[in-house]
């Protein structure tokens, strides 16, 4: 038996009782048909009288019993084997937390746990009875034609591990070139699959049809190659079957004969006729369940492996509470000061550093954008303040707490959010259970998502995913802003802006609502478009894992809707603020600066550009009302070093 | 009779004549057993105990025939099948594609054929023959105990399979949404984690996937239950069929040969029919597959073909789209909502758009994927109007590999008047014969490089081929990896990078009359997108091309910029015109000037 699987067997008490029972009672039926065949045989024989034909029938209804017994606390161990092995996996990735190695590939895993277990049903409801009963009932069979006759007995002693042995040997000889020959087989499905997966290529080349011809033609290449090996490989099969079926005449012919001569009486002849079948056949059953109880082991050893894997647990992130339904109008939060403390972040297996030692303090209620190219390390900073990494060196600090230990309730939305194959509605509470219909409808109004929300076939019931409605990316997004106002006691905002680009509807609206959302609450947003850049009072710039560049834009007028002309404004007069830890960005092109120049005299005084678009929030801040000096630091930075 | 045809049977006949040599086998064991116990003469004896070794040796043969037809039965009738459903397949179906999954779940389904063959049909013949033969000896010897055995073995084999089918099919439409539900809870955890550790919500999530394995289990434990019913019902049928047997034959007087033949021939009869019950379990999954696999058949295609088509004329074209509405489903708001837009020889379009706006849409249309709803799309052989004004012509002559369409050409060209040829009167394959490239999703085939290329010009030399590779600038890869180095799944892996530059090569190879490239810099980072767009653009020049992009950078070079959104065109012109009026285009435009680096 499979180590592990045995381990887990014996360290569950369910499964234990149900493999027990199950490999008990396939025994004991094995074991009946010695008594059945002693019953028949006396009958027949006429040693018994007719009568002996009810013990017979009840041996026969015992054999039923246990049968049934057998398949029931068969069913009840593999259902219970593989909800063990599922509680164990979904436990192990929980604590390897949302920053797991990617080495674990989330399809694989799906699979795995799901349909992939399903392999092991064979192995525990079939190969492993079909063990117990080869490794008991054979051994009794021979004792009992001991007792019975002893040239029989040793006919079927001689001839019983000819099975295993000839099986060992042809399989030897057959089992490198049958792995090759099964590998093969594989491929040729996955050449299908292939073909399958890239016919929109084909086509756009017209090779589609063409294609079809070569399915053919490797599929009757592969099959002849393949029969030139079964040939060989069913010979195991082959003197498997002659075995058995020649030693049952080998029996048979020498009985028939001293019967003829009067030296052995009929009923224990016909005893031995019944009862030498009976030594194969658990041999035989074992060795035709063993292919499909393979599988099994294969998918046992995946299991086991991805829950023996190395990887640290990660912390678990601080739960909300689930009370954290308070009101949206009055919620009781004070926004709270972040500070990382010479801060690095090394993922496993990598060298160089996610982030190095970054040392950073967010006042209350500051509102941060983080930019730089993908993979400077913005989404680790995040990620780090969400509690899903470790810092390697130095300490994160909420409130002057660390943040494992402090009462730290940020509301966080994702630049790819996951939704969850359930309600929108259960989407929009997922932090906040509790959320009654209206504050969800709230948050979702909040996040302008009520437009289209309403429109779904069952509004705010509607199930999302693969079987449920689709929403494009905009549309997901406001949902997962939904998420986050719907948690009113959140007193910090985690963001990552998308890089795709989203119809324009659904942009500004992501900017309004982040705006709203931002207000009393610290926020470290990663940006990318300038309209998101321009919601932050400081400027953070990332690349390689460092800080170059951290500049603070005054507090805007209290009116956030004349940001358009005050952003101008402060861009241009407060240069220098940039160069706090930052170097001049040399990179910066002069004529690409003459190009946002030129362009800025040319904005429009107000109102919505574009007259196809429909903004659901007249208010929303329009990034051509902006100048790009007001909020890319690296451009004014270079104006600071070179201009002035 | 087919060649799959003949070696069915030839493989029923040695399953069944395997099962026949091990009834004659125990049948003849039984007589000369109970007859010598009588002490004949030893000659009344010898054709019995031929018989016995006769049968003990042929068993296996026949077994060991059976075994190896049976599987040449099974790969070829699942290489019939897999043809089949990928001729199925070749016409472009319903636009909104089948997943990754989907797609290998119906190569599994193929599997189905095999099975059915294998598991069902070769031991359900083998059982009927073994059963028929038993119960044949039986009227011989003594009629009413083979009626008696017909009872036992029709309920075995005939009443317990179905009954099983029958529960099986009821359960099974409860057990498929369970593991799908218990599928999706796992998907959520793990491609969720984030959301859900962020929102303290994972334990929740993780009791979801506990409940739905909970109700999961309750159904697998039925279906199991059910079958060890089945199995225990038919132990009782086999055991009391003998004890029935026997006790008919020793109330009615038959002689103890004729009572051992007939009980252990009963006995043995059994055996190819027991397993019955459960290939009908497995059945139930099998014609499930196989009804997955007619309904694909089924699906109509996308886009009817005309009933005769016409050939589109050689030499460059003009694309004239006018008031192009394309709807993906009826009740759905449409996707090109009234596109108009002319395309002529030498110029080169840009389309541009957030996500979901049509562009992708559009280029399918033109590849005749989709079947418009309203609006033309006509293919003009030269530029309509006056052809002195239009711009310079490729100068690679268009004839080569197509002579009956110069032909055409040569007949109609004089006028040059010409209404054009509507791409509804032409065959998909034409279309895409005139208009194709780059298309989304791009595909590295488990092939070599070499093969991986040359799929978009069969005929293609050597020279030509490395001159693509060149243009696509992607000599030094090819160089470094070689030319014969396997690739996709199993081979060498292939960045985003190379992919959508091997994509572009592919395109620049086959060389259609009107290239098309879908979002060539998709899924790119900056500085790699950058490097393509450039010698994308530079590969290009002079050729008519419709270039669909999210990414702004260089479009100062073609000719016009088309811009979609909610599929209409809200905004056209070049790019220096664009800039100066307020909109969709500025605002990108701009947006990406800031936040990149340079």
């Amino acid at each position: 038996m499979h180590k592990d699987l045995l381990r887990l067997a014996r360290s569950e008490r369910a499964v234990r009782r149900h493999l027990a029972l199950c490999l008990a009672a396939a025994v004991l039926a094995g074991l009946l048909v010695l008594v059945q065949a002693e019953l028949l045989a006396g009958v027949l024989s006429g040693r018994f009288a007719v009568a002996a034909l009810l013990p017979l029938a009840l041996v026969v209804g015992a054999r039923g019993v246990l049968g049934l017994v057998q398949g029931m606390a068969a069913g009840r161990t593999t259902t219970a084997v593989k909800s063990v092995l599922r509680h164990r996996l979904l436990s192990r990735l929980r604590d390897l937390g949302p920053a797991r190695p990617t080495s674990h590939r989330s399809g694989e895993l799906v699979t795995l746990t799901g349909r992939g277990l399903d392999a092991l049903d064979p192995y525990l409801n079939g190969y492993l009875p079909s063990v117990a009963v080869a490794g008991v009932v054979p051994i009794a069979v021979l004792v009992r034609l001991l007792t019975a006759d002893l040239a029989s007995a040793v006919i079927v002693l001689v001839t019983l591990p000819l099975i295993p042995v000839f099986g060992a040997l042809v399989g030897m000889h057959t089992k490198a070139v049958t792995e090759r020959q099964w590998r093969a087989l594989s491929r040729l499905g996955g050449h299908f699959l292939d073909v399958v997966r890239g016919l929109p290529t084909l086509r756009a080349f017209g090779r589609a049809r063409y294609q079809a011809d070569v399915i053919r033609r490797v599929a009757d290449e592969h099959r002849a190659a393949t029969m030139r090996t079964l040939r060989v490989a069913f010979l195991s099969s082959l003197v498997l079957e002659l075995a058995a079926s020649l030693s049952l005449a080998l029996v048979a012919v020498p009985i028939g004969l001293r019967l003829l001569g009067g030296t052995l009486d009929l009923s224990t002849a016909l005893l031995v006729l019944l009862l030498a079948p009976e030594a194969y056949l658990p041999l035989r059953n074992m060795g035709t369940r063993f292919h499909a109880a393979m599988e099994g082991v294969a998918a046992a050893d995946q299991a086991f492996a991805v829950l023996d894997a190395e990887g640290e647990p990660a912390p678990r992130p601080a739960a909300h509470g689930n009370a954290s339904s308070v009101s949206p109008d009055g919620p009781e939060r004070r926004a709270p000061e972040i500070r990382l403390e010479n801060v690095t972040v090394r993922y496993p297996g990598r060298r160089e550093a996610a982030l190095e030692d970054v040392s950073l303090v967010i006042a209350p209620g500051e509102r941060v954008a983080l930019v730089g190219e993908s993979g400077a390390g913005k989404s680790t900073l995040l990620h780090l303040l969400l509690g899903f990494l470790t810092p390697e060196h130095g300490r994160v600090l909420v409130d002057g707490a660390h943040l494992a230990a402090g009462a730290w309730r940020p509301a966080f939305v994702p630049q790819r959010p996951h939704l969850f194959a359930v309600s929108v509605a259960d989407n929009i509470r997922l932090g906040s259970p509790g959320a009654t219909p209206e504050e969800v409808r709230a948050a979702a109004r909040a996040a302008h998502a009520d437009g289209f929300v309403a429109e779904l076939p069952e509004g705010y019931d509607t199930v999302l995913g693969e079987r449920g409605a689709n929403l494009s990316a905009g549309q997901r997004q406001r949902v997962a802003l939904a998420r986050a106002f719907c948690l009113p006691g959140a007193d910090a905002l985690l963001l990552d802006e998308p890089t795709a680009r989203l119809d324009g509807r659904s942009e500004a609206a992501i900017v309004a609502a982040t705006r709203d959302l931002a207000e009393g609450r610290t926020a470290v947003i990663v940006a990318h478009r300038p309209a998101m850049i321009d919601l932050a009072d400081r400027v953070i710039r990332i690349a390689d894992g460092r800080i170059v560049s951290d500049r603070r834009i005054p507090r805007n007028p209290p009116d956030d809707r004349d940001l358009s002309t005050s952003g101008t404004s402060s861009g241009r007069d407060l240069p220098q603020a940039g160069a706090i830890s930052g170097r001049p960005d040399s990179e910066t092109s002069p004529d690409r600066r003459i190009a946002y120049t030129g362009t800025a005299p040319d904005r429009p005084t107000g109102g919505t550009p574009g007259a196809g678009r429909d903004m659901s929030d007249a208010d929303a801040p329009d990034i051509s009302d902006i100048s790009p000096d007001g909020f890319d630091d690296s451009v004014s930075t270079a104006q600071g070093g070179e201009s002035r | 009779m087919s060649r799959t045809g003949k070696r069915l049977a030839l493989a029923m006949a040695a399953g069944a004549a395997a099962e026949l040599a091990g009834l004659g086998l125990i049948g003849s064991a039984a007589w000369l057993i109970t007859r010598a116990a009588e002490q004949p003469p030893l000659a009344a004896l010898s054709v019995a105990i031929v018989g016995v070794r006769a049968f003990a040796t042929t068993k296996g043969v026949f077994r060991y025939g059976e075994r190896l037809a049976g599987h040449d039965v099974a790969l070829r009738a699942q290489a019939t099948t897999r043809e089949e459903l990928y001729r199925a397949l070749v016409p472009a179906g319903p636009l909104n594609q089948r997943g990754a999954d989907l797609l290998s779940r119906m190569v599994d389904d193929t599997d189905a054929v095999q099975d059915l063959l294998v598991r069902g049909l070769l031991p359900a013949v083998a059982a009927l023959v073994t059963g028929l033969a038993a119960v044949t000896l039986g009227l011989f010897l003594l009629p009413a105990a083979a009626l008696v055995l017909l009872a036992g073995l029709l309920v075995a084999g005939v009443a317990l399979p179905s009954g099983v089918a029958a529960i099986t099919r009821r359960r099974s439409a409860r057990i498929a949404p369970a593991r799908a539900e218990l599928a999706a809870r796992v998907a959520d955890l793990l491609h969720g984690s984030a959301d859900l550790a962020a929102y303290g919500a994972t334990d929740r999530a993780l009791a979801a996937c506990e409940e739905a394995d909970a109700r999961l289990a309750v159904l697998e434990r039925g279906q199991a239950r059910v079958n060890a019913v089945a199995a225990c019902l038919g132990v009782l049928a086999q055991g009391l069929t003998v004890v029935g047997v026997v006790l008919v034959a020793q109330t009615s007087g038959a002689g103890t040969v004729a009572t051992a033949v007939l009980a252990l021939t009963s006995l043995v009869s059994f055996e190819p029919v027991l397993p019955m019950a459960a290939a009908a379990e497995r059945m139930t999954g099998v014609s499930a597959a196989l009804r997955r696999l007619r309904e694909v058949r089924a699906t109509p295609p996308a886009v009817t073909e005309p009933e005769r088509p016409e050939r589109v004329p050689g030499g460059p074209l003009t694309v004239e789209v006018e008031n192009l509405v394309v709807r993906h489903s009826p009740g759905r708001p449409p996707a090109l909502n009234g596109v108009s837009l002319t395309l002529t020889p030498g110029r080169r379009v840009a389309i541009v758009g957030p996500s979901g706006a049509g562009k992708s849409t559009l280029l399918a249309a033109l590849m005749r994927l989709v079947e418009p709803e309203s609006g033309t799309i006509r293919l003009h052989p030269l530029a309509s109007g006056s052809d002195s004004d239009g711009p310079p012509h490729r100068a690679k002559a268009r004839e080569a590999g197509s002579d009956g369409t110069s032909h055409h050409a040569d007949a109609r060209g004089a006028g040059n008047r010409e209404p054009g040829v509507d791409l509804r009167e032409v065959s998909p394959d034409e279309a895409r014969r005139v208009m194709t490239g780059l298309t989304q999703d791009p595909y590295v085939f488990q092939a070599s490089f070499r093969d991986n290329l040359r799929l978009a010009g069969p005929e293609a030399g050597e020279e030509e081929m490395a001159e693509a590779v060149r243009r696509a600038r992607l000599e030094t890869w090819v160089e470094r990896t070689g030319w014969d180095t396997p690739l996709g799944e199993d081979g060498r892996t292939v960045s985003g990078g190379q992919l959508q530059r091997l994509a572009l090569a592919r395109a620049l190879l086959n060389d259609p009359p009107v290239l098309l490239l879908d979002e060539p810099a998709e899924a790119l980072d900056e500085e790699t997108a950058d490097a393509l767009m450039a010698d994308l653009l530079d590969a290009t020049r002079g050729r008519t091309t419709l270039l669909v992009t999210h990414r702004l950078r260089g479009l100062e070079e073609v000719d016009e910029i088309v811009v979609l959104e909610n599929g209409v065109v809200v905004q056209r012109g070049t790019h220096d015109e664009l800039v100066e009026v307020p909109g969709y285009y500025r605002d990108l435009w701009r947006s990406e000037a800031l936040v990149s680096r340079r």
